[in-house]
Parts: C-alpha cells; sequence; structure tokens
C-alpha cells in the first residue's frame, strides 16, 4: 500500500515538474543567462551588466518603463472604480434570473479575442468612425475628429479589455457576504457608507486584490491594446521588447528588458499583497 | 404605561400570498414574547418588518407609542440578533461589540469602557481582541446579544437564534438567555418553531399560522386552555381524533371517532352542536393506566387494550396502546413511579381518563 | 444597499441608469463589429453603403468573403488544432495536479503550489520570449553536440503550443482542482466498500463528477488558447494563427472581411462558452 502511494505521487509530480521545469524554470534562468551576455564582437560574449546599463542610461527606455507601469495602475484603478458597483449590483441588488443574465453578459466580451475587442474600438474612435460621425451630426463639431491615437484611447481599451477579470472575482466575492450580515450593519446604526466602508469591503477584500493583480498584469504584458490604439507618442513597454526580439534580433537588451518587466509586475503584485495582507494562494487559487 | 411595541392590523402580502394576515398584538414593557410557528407560517416576516427591512402593507407598528414605519431600519430603536448571528468576521469581538457605538459618535475611550463592560455582562472578559471563528457557537451567541445590548435599544429581537446550536448547548443557551433578559431588563421579541424554546423562556407566547395568530398567552394558557385545534396539536403532544359529535350537553359531549370508537370529551364553551364534525384532541399524560378496570372507575372514558410498542424514553417514556378491535392507537404516558416498568409488548392494559381532558374543536377551522 | 433596505428614488435610479450605461459600453464594440460585418463598402465605417453578405459568401473581387479567404480560413485551422493541442495537454496536466494537491501531503508542497500559480503573474510576453530564448539554446547545443537540427525547436507550432500551454495548464489546474475540493471522499471510500479497487473507484466514480470541470476546462483552454496573442507573437513561425493573421491584415488596413471573421468567432466562443454553461449546469 505504501509503495502504491509512492508510485502514485511520483505519477503524479512527474508532468507538474516537467512543466514548470521545461517551460518555466529553465527558460526563465536562460532568459536571465542571456540578459547577462554583452556582445563584444561576432559571436563573441562576456558576462555582465552592459545590457541593463543600457536599459538604464537610455530616457527612452526608462521613460516607457515608468510610463507602461503607471499607465497600468491608472487602467486597474479606472477598472476597480467603475466595476465595483456594477459587481456589487449583479451579486448583492440583482435576483435569480436577472442576476444570472447580467453576469453571462459581462462575460460575453471576454468570448471574443482581444484583438475583436480592440478593432471594434477603432471602429468607434477612429477620425471615419462611429463616434466621430455622430458628433458631426450632432453639430456638435465641424469637422471630423481623432480620437484614436492617443493615451486616453489606450486607457479606454485596456479598462474594456480587463473588465471581466475584475468583475468576476468581485462577484464571487460580494456573493459570499450574506445579505444578513449588511442588515446588521444597518440595524446597528449603519449608514449605506459607513456599512460599504467597514463591512462590504473588507469583506470583498480578497476578490479586489485577485481582480487588481490580474488586472495589472494583464495591462502591464499587454501589446495589442498600445499598438492598435495608442499614437506614436504613446509606447509601451512590450512594444520595445518585441522590437528588440524581432525587429533588431537584439536578444541579449530584450532579454533584459523582458525581465525588467518581470521584476516590476513581481515587485507591485509582492506590494499589492503585503499592503493587504493577502497571500498568492488565498487571492488566486 | 405605554407598551414597548405595538402592532396594529399588520397585514404583509406578497404578490397573490398574504405572509401576514391582520396581525395585532402588543408587548408590555420588559416581558419576553414569543411567536411560535411552523416555518413559512410568516413569523419571521413579522420580525423584519419591525427591524425595518420590510415595509407592511398596511397596519401600523409603534414603539413606545411613537410609529416607526417611515423610521429607516438605522434608525429604528429596535436591535436584531439574526437567525446565523451576523457577527461581522472582517472584525474583532471587541470590533464587533463597538460598531453600533461607533455609528452614534461615541468617543473611543468610552466606546473602549463599554466594551468591556458589556463583555463582563456576559461573562467573556477579556476576549474583546480575538476574531470571530476563534469563539464557540454558545459565545458567539453572547456576543452578538451583547452587541445589541449596548446600544440600549427598546425591543431586541430574536430571529430563532438557536436553531444553529446542537440539542446540549440549546438546553443551556435557553436558561442563558431567560437570564441575560432579566439582567438587562429590555423587552425582548423572540420567534422560534420550537414549543420548548417558547415555553421555557417566553411570558407571552404568540402561536402563528398561515399568516394569523391563533392564540396569545402565556405558556401555560397555551398548554392547557389551547383556543383552536391548530394550537392544540401544536403545543405539547397529544393524541388527536377526528369524527362526528354525537350527542351534546352543556359543556360535555360525546363524539364518534371515523373509526367508530366512542369518546367522551369537553367543548369547553365552543360553540359545537349534534352531528358536527370535530377533532378530539387527549394529552398522552392526561391518560392513566391500570392493571384492572377498577382503579378507572370513576372516568368516563375506559378502554381495554394491548401494548402495540414501548417507547422508552426515561422520565419521559410512553406506550402505544391498540383499543381491542385494533382501529385505533393512542399514545399513553407511563407513570413515573416504575410501577409498570415491567410492562411487555402485547400485554393487557386498561386505561381511563375524564372527559374534561379530551379537548373537542369543530374541524375545518384547524 | 440590498433590496431590503429602503432607500432614496434618486439613488435607486441613478444606480440602474449606471448599470445600464455600462452593459451599453460593454455592448458597444461588439455591435459595431457585427453590424460592419454587412456594410457594402471597402471600409467598415460610416456611410452606411447598404446591406450585404458579399463579406461572407462574396468570391469576386474586390469582396471576396471570409468563405472564399483561402488564408483566414488556414489560419483558423491552424487556430484550430493548436487549440486542440493546448487544451488536452492542459486538461491532463491540470487533472494530474488537482489530484496531487488534494490527495497527497508532501514536504515543499505549499512551494510548489505557489509555483504553480506563478504563470498567471508573468506577462504573457515575457513567457513567450523565455521559451524563445530556452528553446533556441538548446537547440544551438543540440547542433554543436551531435549535429541534430530539431525542427520543433525554431519558432513554430510546437513552441506555440508549448508556450500557451505553459500558463493555460494553471488555470484547467485551478478549475478541476475547485471542484475535486467538494467532492465528498467518502463516495470513493463508498466505491472501495462495494468492491473496487482504487484505480477502478476514481475512474467510475470521481472522474464522471469531476466531468463538469473538466469539459468546463477544456473550453476555457481551447478558447483562452484560440484568443491568445502576446505569447503566440513571440513563438510564431510561418504558419500564423487566426490572431496572429488578423493583426497583420489590421496592421495594412482593415476592410469588412475583418468583421466578418470577428462575427464567426464571436458566433463561435458564445456557442462553446453556452456548451460550458450546460455542462456546468448539469450536476
Amino acid at each position: 500500500m505504501r509503495a502504491q502511494a509512492k508510485l502514485g505521487l511520483f505519477l503524479l509530480l512527474s508532468p507538474l515538474l516537467l512543466w514548470l521545469t521545461l517551460l518555466i524554470l529553465i527558460p526563465h534562468v536562460d532568459m536571465l543567462l542571456v540578459s547577462l551576455r554583452e556582445r563584444i564582437g561576432v559571436g563573441q560574449y562576456q558576462i555582465g551588466l552592459g545590457n541593463y546599463f543600457t536599459f538604464f542610461s537610455e530616457p527612452l527606455y526608462l521613460r516607457t518603463f515608468l510610463r507602461t507601469a503607471v499607465m497600468s495602475i491608472l487602467a486597474t484603478a479606472i477598472t476597480l472604480l467603475i466595476a465595483f458597483p456594477v459587481s456589487y449590483y449583479i451579486a448583492k441588488m440583482a435576483r435569480g434570473r436577472v442576476r444570472s443574465a447580467l453576469f453571462l453578459l459581462c462575460l460575453v466580451p471576454f468570448w471574443v479575442s482581444e484583438l475583436v475587442r480592440t478593432f471594434g474600438w477603432m471602429i468607434l474612435l477612429r477620425e471615419t468612425g462611429i463616434i466621430s460621425n455622430l458628433l458631426q451630426i450632432l453639430n456638435l463639431t465641424d469637422g471630423p475628429v481623432e480620437l484614436l491615437y492617443n493615451d486616453a484611447a489606450i486607457m479606454v481599451g485596456l479598462v474594456y479589455t480587463s473588465m471581466l477579470f475584475m468583475v468576476v472575482p468581485l462577484v464571487t466575492t460580494l456573493e459570499s457576504l450574506p445579505d444578513e450580515v449588511i442588515e446588521a450593519g444597518y440595524d446597528l446604526g449603519g449608514s449605506g457608507l459607513s456599512v460599504l466602508r467597514e463591512i462590504v469591503i473588507p469583506h470583498a477584500m480578497p476578490g479586489i486584490v485577485s481582480g487588481c493583480i490580474v488586472v495589472f498584469m494583464l495591462s502591464l504584458g499587454n501589446y495589442l491594446t498600445p499598438t492598435m490604439l495608442g499614437g506614436k507618442d504613446s509606447l509601451w513597454f512590450t512594444e520595445l521588447i518585441y522590437s528588440q526580439f524581432i525587429v533588431r534580433f537584439n536578444w541579449e537588451l530584450g532579454a533584459a528588458f523582458g525581465f525588467m518587466l518581470l521584476i516590476l509586475s513581481s515587485t507591485i503584485v509582492w506590494g499589492m499583497l503585503k499592503l493587504t495582507g493577502q497571500s498568492l494562494e488565498k487571492t488566486m487559487g | 404605561m405605554t407598551p414597548d411595541l405595538e402592532c396594529l392590523n399588520l397585514v404583509k402580502r406578497f404578490g397573490d400570498t398574504t405572509a401576514v394576515d391582520t396581525v395585532s398584538f402588543d408587548v408590555p414593557r420588559g416581558s419576553f414574547f414569543s411567536i411560535l410557528g411552523p416555518s413559512g407560517c410568516g413569523k419571521t416576516t413579522i420580525m423584519r418588518m419591525i427591524a425595518g427591512f420590510l415595509e407592511p402593507t398596511s397596519g401600523d407598528i409603534q414603539i413606545r407609542g411613537r410609529s416607526v414605519l417611515n423610521t429607516p431600519p438605522n434608525k429604528r430603536p429596535v436591535n436584531m440578533v439574526f437567525q446565523h448571528l451576523a457577527l461581522f468576521p472582517m472584525m474583532t469581538i471587541a470590533e464587533n461589540i463597538g460598531y453600533g457605538l461607533r455609528r452614534k459618535g461615541m468617543p473611543r475611550d468610552e466606546i473602549a469602557r463599554k466594551v468591556d463592560e458589556a463583555l463582563e455582562r456576559i461573562g467573556l472578559p477579556g476576549i474583546g481582541n480575538r476574531k470571530v471563528d476563534e469563539l464557540s457557537g454558545g459565545q458567539k451567541q453572547r456576543v452578538a446579544i451583547a452587541r445589541c445590548m449596548v446600544l440600549e435599544p427598546d425591543v431586541l429581537l430574536l430571529d430563532e437564534p438557536l436553531g444553529a446550536l446542537d440539542l446540549k448547548l440549546r438546553e443551556r443557551m435557553k436558561v442563558e438567555l431567560k437570564a441575560l433578559q432579566a439582567a438587562f431588563d429590555t423587552t425582548f421579541i423572540y420567534i422560534t418553531h420550537d414549543q420548548s424554546e417558547a415555553l421555557v423562556m417566553s411570558d407571552q407566547i404568540a402561536v402563528m399560522n398561515n399568516g394569523r395568530f391563533e392564540q396569545i398567552g402565556s405558556g401555560q394558557d397555551l398548554y392547557y386552555r389551547p383556543a383552536s385545534a391548530f394550537v392544540a396539536g401544536f403545543v405539547g403532544d397529544t393524541n388527536r381524533w377526528s369524527g362526528q359529535v354525537t350527542r351534546i350537553e352543556g359543556d360535555e359531549m360525546e363524539i364518534r371517532t371515523d373509526s367508530g370508537l366512542l369518546l367522551r370529551g369537553a367543548s369547553h364553551g365552543r360553540p359545537l352542536s349534534a352531528g358536527d364534525s370535530a377533532q378530539i384532541f387527549v394529552r398522552p399524560e392526561a391518560i392513566r393506566i391500570a392493571h384492572d378496570t377498577e382503579e378507572l372507575s370513576h372516568f368516563d372514558n375506559r378502554m381495554t387494550g394491548r401494548v402495540a410498542s414501548l417507547l422508552f424514553n426515561g422520565a419521559a417514556s410512553r406506550i402505544i396502546v391498540q383499543d381491542p378491535d385494533g382501529r385505533e392507537e393512542i399514545e399513553v404516558n407511563l407513570p413515573q413511579s416504575g410501577e409498570f416498568a415491567g410492562l411487555k409488548r402485547g400485554a393487557e392494559v386498561h386505561i381511563g381518563w375524564s372527559g374534561a381532558q379530551g379537548n373537542c374543536f369543530a374541524a375545518g377551522v384547524r | 444597499m440590498i433590496p431590503s433596505i429602503p432607500r432614496s428614488r434618486f439613488l435607486t435610479a441613478s444606480y440602474t441608469a449606471y448599470i445600464v450605461l455600462f452593459f451599453i459600453f460593454l455592448a458597444l464594440p461588439l455591435v459595431v463589429v457585427a453590424v460592419f460585418a454587412f456594410n457594402d463598402s471597402q471600409f467598415p465605417s460610416l456611410p452606411w453603403e447598404g446591406f450585404t453578405w458579399s463579406w461572407f459568401f462574396g468570391d469576386a473581387r474586390p469582396m471576396i468573403g471570409v468563405f472564399h479567404e483561402r488564408p483566414i480560413l488556414r489560419a483558423i485551422g491552424t487556430s484550430a488544432i493548436v487549440a486542440v493541442f493546448v487544451s488536452i495537454l492542459s486538461v491532463g496536466v491540470g487533472l494530474s495536479n488537482a489530484f496531487l494537491f488534494n490527495r497527497y501531503r508532501f514536504p515543499g508542497q505549499g512551494i510548489l503550489y505557489v509555483f504553480m500559480l506563478l504563470p498567471l503573474v508573468i506577462p504573457g510576453i515575457v513567457l513567450g520570449i523565455s521559451i524563445l530564448v530556452a528553446s533556441s539554446r538548446a537547440a544551438e547545443g543540440l547542433w554543436d553536440m551531435a549535429q541534430w537540427d530539431v525542427a520543433a525547436l525554431r519558432p513554430g507550432l510546437t513552441l506555440v503550443i508549448l508556450g500557451q500551454f505553459s500558463f493555460v495548464a494553471t488555470i484547467a489546474t485551478l478549475v478541476i482542482a475547485a471542484r475535486l475540493q467538494k467532492f465528498d471522499q467518502t463516495l470513493e471510500e463508498a466505491a472501495l466498500n462495494l468492491g473496487a479497487n482504487r484505480l477502478t473507484a476514481v475512474r467510475t466514480v470521481t472522474l464522471p463528477y469531476l466531468m463538469p470541470a473538466m469539459i468546463g476546462a477544456f473550453v476555457v483552454a481551447f478558447l483562452m488558447s484560440f484568443e491568445n496573442f502576446n505569447t503566440t507573437l513571440m513563438l510564431v513561425g510561418s504558419d500564423a494563427p487566426l490572431t496572429i493573421a488578423m493583426f497583420d491584415r489590421l496592421k495594412e488596413g482593415s476592410t469588412p472581411l475583418l468583421n466578418a471573421v470577428s462575427l464567426l468567432l464571436m458566433l463561435v466562443s458564445s456557442g462553446l462558452a453556452l456548451i460550458m454553461i450546460f455542462a456546468q449546469r448539469r450536476d
């Protein structure tokens, strides 16, 4: 029996270890090694921090890096602000069929690829697009207006794309808050605002954190939305990685960029977890 | 003195169904009032209307003489102990108890003092920093009550708070709740479907069925002088037969059950006449058991039957007696003297009871 | 703020209005994409030139419909093949992981569980480049050592499948583990008690119980793979899956052909989503 259990453990453990070692661990170690490689001649390399030095000394790289971080945080905050009332409505106000219908409606955009969603916003926002035309018909502007290719358009695209990943965890945690507890809050003299602050939001914290982590990750690592909706000046850090890897074929610098992105995302996720006293297992698992 | 709570012709309809149908009652200051009824009878609806979570279709609710219909729940001078207690899991015990005081804007040190006082009062000093899930069921119960009592409400509502506890603890909490009520000297309104909870704790009990109050009275009133067939059947254990009234003379009467048994009973002033269909209720402890018929000669209902089964349950042991023709089964309490401890299944026994113990109600009224 | 708490009519009305606005925001881009698939024009924008099916069935320039556009059809096929492989791999590994974390206790389990969650917090593009770097280094190594040229290690469908699998597996694990968590283990004990051996008990009792979650995980994995862009972009070779093919087209300028493809995608995905919901609801 013991031997059998050991065999079972081994059989179940091996796919997991193969997956994590071959596809996650080794590639990241390789990427780290490549990023620490400096090219000193054709096919000749030495180990050093030169690529990271390049990253910190070139203003365009650093600026794009910080801009991407700040805009991703902003997109996360906006998504949370928009999604919270909606999730609360679905979880606590709507009943029965209406609730399931609204929840399903929230999921619909997710079933369509991000490309299609972004394409939709392009049709809406561009100079010849629907909104521009509508504004002209309503005589609010004289000529066509270009709403695409700026930071605001990126923001709309990011928020739209990530909305679902905020709504689902929020609805799930809010649903688990019994009506009785909210009623008790009112019964003991609480007002809408104090019940929200002291009861609803603390209860929803795991959902808020896990939603924020996912949305932040998706925004930070997004390539499609900034490329399609952003203008010439609104560069995203992933575009830099892409161009180093695919266009310039400078893998050493690209790997360093990748590592910087990984460090940034891990730091912010870690900080978010620490700040709210949550753990990765609890929020994601 | 104005009663603490008065409900006047309270009605609540949900669509076509009437959950609460013209209910009126008042609860005097400082008393323990229970609403007892089967699930779905509308008792929770009444409770939620008093707390302010439901709006009555018509009627009025007054607390200390003032209507609270237009007062939102967070402003009403009533507090509620919820069915699952609804302690806030994200807060400590002290934060839970202090929640309402914080809402009133009380200074911090005063809240701390009041919380400590309340913890002292419920016999759990020093647990203020614990988390809700570190407490036992009984402790949670007491914290939930303390959380309301620090606000000094005019009326405390309790919505079956013992339902989730195990049997032993429930028995203990009954006594404890009654003691807490006496200590706080506050009006308690308690809803339950468990008659023993209601009988043990309450000064007054309202028995509710199908949205109406069947009877309001003390535990003794309900038990010994039920006003309706429903109350007679719902409160306490009882033998019940339906049949037809064959003869009526003043308060005394005779009824023939559907299976043909002829029983004497009493109408206790209820309007019944010969030929009516009726129900008769006889409590198992009202029936005497004897070795020979002589001992039972003063009873007007007498019968000889066989023991169909023995239900041993300590002091509450019973037997089921089958009448000679095997038409009916009658539950009878065994005397606690142990006189019939040797009774076997199939043995012949004589039973008898006085007609005044057979409570008759016209059928169909339920 | 729940229905049992009385609140002012103004508040209720503005809350409802907000919810309505939100759903308009949600629906707008999709509706626009769908509607312009039927515009009889070279551009998916106003003015409306009339209704046409040409972007689906047209077979002559300049309006070649989806069903006659070879490259797009091929890309759809490529995406489907990739998605099927990714789903099978993910569900298989996910099932194994779920049992591992639910049924066994071993040293280092907690750390391994966190490690298993990590792919969710690694940006997709980083997953892509790291696998690209590792595989090409492995390919170089093999060539230097034994003059082997392993095509699978060059950018192409194999790498795309592995790249997508590397994070989809986590999601499949979570979906299946969530259901296994709810499984009442005494059912398995009952099966053993009734004469089954351990493997038979799992096969006849536990797996059927897990089936809805496995179908759910399969559909989610399929859709995630079908829609994946970031990881795929870094690993793709000459056979482009649909999202990459559409992206390349979109960069050159859009025609309602892309709307038509998008609309088809929406229909198929919604169909799959419905299948999943029914699979989930049956229990």
